[in-house]
């Protein structure tokens, strides 16, 4: 049976999700003049209300329209550039379609063989301790071939932020199956839909690692719709925070859409989210630090 | 002292900043001597949750700018081929130690080199090269890590220590303080981006092949200095030689001994002992054969380098083989003895 949503069931079942968050925080009509050398300038009579972080660089994206990745790669140049550690701060990319990560990304990256981010971060951490390292992979990378790499990082309690983009697919590949794939789904290696006789049940990696006592901060958001993309943002903010106390791994799971892969226009994509995706990868906190672990912790640097 | 603790003590004389392994009989000392003595001052060590493992950590700690190292056995290096083909393609400095053991498969724990192929032709995928230096002696443990070190960082290549079980257990005396470790800077590290440059970022991928083709040449061009100017070897008694052992390793000790049994017997025999398998000091040898009857490589695998000797000499004078297996090792008696079957061979064809 596939679990693919009919174009009809996904437009007569569409809940408004958008609707609340925009009104919410409806846009200011404001001009805005455009970001020059990655410096917005406003002129006196103009409020600014956002501009593109500086850390991500301004160069055209690699990624499907629809596509998590952009998104969360502008999330996490956010958090680098509010918290003003551009210079501390050490990535690496997986291979997967984030692959090219570093090109969009205005510091200092490693780019990892398949899977072996958490041991790679694992080597940059441990020589240089006071540095915000975080890996940046997706579910094959991460789940499938760098499974022992990603638990043994997590149970030594490295203390890197692990960013793990959960689209279900092998999405540079062009669509097979991922540890992740939910029971059912079609992907160009399970033609028929994922078989638990053949291939199991999808790895919820959160809650895998989240008793390990190295594990420090587990959480599962999302980034498609506005609340979610403000959670993951928090999220992120935290992780990269928590790198301070040196208490362990902060591991942030982002159930990624994929448009292309799955078959779906980007809207679409967003209600499989809402109404497939979350009955196996539910979203929120998994494990929170404890309120003791807190309490060193400053704002900023 | 023990060769896989003389290389191990060297290690930290040398500036190691990191070391990451994971356990393989016979070079488990290293990570144990590392293990007890790098924390004293304040390196890093850590045991992997495998070689895969060992290996990236390696490419992380070097990609940030620092002297790391690993060490396994034949089996754990055919699990590091994958990073050291990355840190080849991405340009990374790092010294990774090779105690051989005969194989293939699980193979057996003795002495063996069977890893000639591998480490001198690339056991990853993709065009790269790698010097790779062949102790004989425990003091060369200990003076290879100096220099594999000094030359990772001149070339910014991965280097390889390919030793063997023999002289990583075998005990001798050993000097240390010879070797100044010396300091290389590193401005392409990843170790955060300063507002005064542009963005670091380490990689072997560049999926336009005009760009790849580019980086290829680049690597190539670096590889042939290295080939030009860093091959290595060590000469006994060629000076009036009629024939020619070719031997490296512990192999090369025993045909050491076995020279000076063939000469006690009126045989002019020499050895050439490469210390650099690559490059192979394919030059010395060519010069040689104009001198020599004919080499014979000895070796403990099934004939590997007698591959690149008879590139070396292309054609000018014969070139035999002997070579024991399964982790057996020939005494210089068994040697000569070859010896003397193959020269008298040699005059009746």
């Amino acid at each position: 049976m596939s679990i693919m949503k009919t174009e009809e069931e996904v437009i007569t079942k569409e809940p408004n999700l958008l609707q609340g968050a925009l009104e919410d925080h409806a846009l200011p009509e404001t001009k805005l003049t455009l970001p020059e050398n990655n410096v917005c300038e406003t002129e006196d009579e103009y409020e600014l209300v956002y501009h593109r972080p500086v850390p991500l660089l301004d160069v055209n994206m690699h990624y499907c329209p629809g596509c998590a990745h952009s998104l969360v790669h502008k999330l996490l140049m956010e958090v680098v550039e509010e918290m003003n550690i551009q210079d501390k701060t050490v990535g690496v990319a997986p291979v997967g379609c984030a692959v090219f990560a570093y090109d969009y990304m205005n510091i200092d990256m490693t780019e990892a063989a398949h899977g072996r981010a958490a041991a790679v971060a694992t080597g940059i951490k441990r020589l240089m301790p006071d540095k915000y390292v975080f890996t940046y992979q997706g579910d094959g990378d991460l789940a499938a071939i760098g499974i022992a790499e990603t638990l043994h990082a997590v149970n030594r309690g490295e203390n890197i932020l692990i960013v793990f983009i959960n689209n279900a697919v092998y999405g540079m590949t062009s669509g097979q199956m991922a540890p992740t794939t939910l029971m059912g789904m079609k992907t160009t290696t399970t033609p028929f839909g994922r078989t638990n006789e053949a291939y199991g049940s999808p790895i919820r990696m959160s809650e895998l690692i989240s008793p390990l006592p190295g594990a420090f901060y587990v959480t599962r958001q999302a980034v498609h719709n506005a609340p979610s993309v403000r959670r993951t943002k928090k999220a992120l903010q935290n992780a990269f925070k928590y790198q301070q106390l040196h208490k362990g791994t902060c591991f942030v799971e982002i159930i990624g859409n994929c448009p292309s892969n799955w078959k779906m226009t980007p809207v679409e994509s967003e209600k499989f989210i809402d109404y497939e995706m979350v009955k196996t990868f539910p979203l929120g906190d998994v494990k929170l630090p404890k309120a003791d672990d807190l309490k060193n912790l400053t704002e900023g640097q | 002292m023990k060769g896989n603790e003389a290389l191990a003590k060297a290690a930290i004389e040398a500036g190691c900043d990191a070391y990451f392994g994971y356990p393989i009989t016979p070079q488990s000392e290293v990570l144990e001597y590392l293990a007890r003595e790098m924390p004293k001052h304040d390196r890093i060590v850590l045991q992997a949750e495998s070689e895969v493992a060992s290996i990236n950590m390696v490419y992380g700690a070097a990609g940030a700018g620092f002297r790391a190292m690993t060490s396994s056995s034949s089996p754990g290096i055919s699990l590091m081929q994958e990073g050291i083909s990355y840190l080849a393609g991405a340009e990374l400095p790092c010294l990774i130690v090779n105690v051989n053991r005969a194989g293939p498969g699980l193979g057996t724990i003795q002495p063996g080199q069977g890893d000639y192929f591998q480490a001198t032709k690339g056991g990853g995928h993709g065009d790269y090269r790698m010097i790779v230096l062949a102790p004989s002696s425990v003091q060369e443990m200990a003076d290879f890590v100096f220099l594999g070190f000094d030359l990772a960082d001149k070339y910014r290549n991965p280097v390889m220590i390919l030793s063997d079980g023999a002289i990583g257990q075998m005990m001798e005396k050993v000097t240390f303080g010879k070797f100044k470790s010396t300091r290389y800077e590193k401005p392409w590290a990843t170790v955060g981006k300063s507002a005064t440059r542009e963005r670091n970022y380490i990689t072997s991928l560049h999926i336009q092949p005009e760009k790849m083709e580019k980086h290829n040449l680049k690597l190539e061009a670096k590889f042939r200095v290295m080939k030009e100017t860093e091959a290595r070897f060590e000469e006994i008694s060629t000076g009036d030689a009629e024939y020619l052992f070719v031997a490296y390793g512990l192999s090369s000790r025993i045909c050491h001994k076995a020279v000076d049994l063939a000469r006690e017997k009126g045989i002019r025999i020499g050895l050439l002992r490469p210390i650099t398998l690559w490059p192979f000091p394919a030059e010395r040898l060519l010069q040689l054969a104009g001198q020599v009857k004919f080499m014979m490589s000895v070796e403990l695998n099934a004939g590997q380098m007698v591959e690149d000797v008879k590139l070396a000499v292309n054609g000018k004078t014969p070139v035999y083989f002997y070579g024991r297996l399964g982790g057996m090792i020939p005494t210089p008696e068994e040697i000569v003895h070859q010896l003397e079957t193959v020269i008298h061979e040699h005059h009746e064809n």
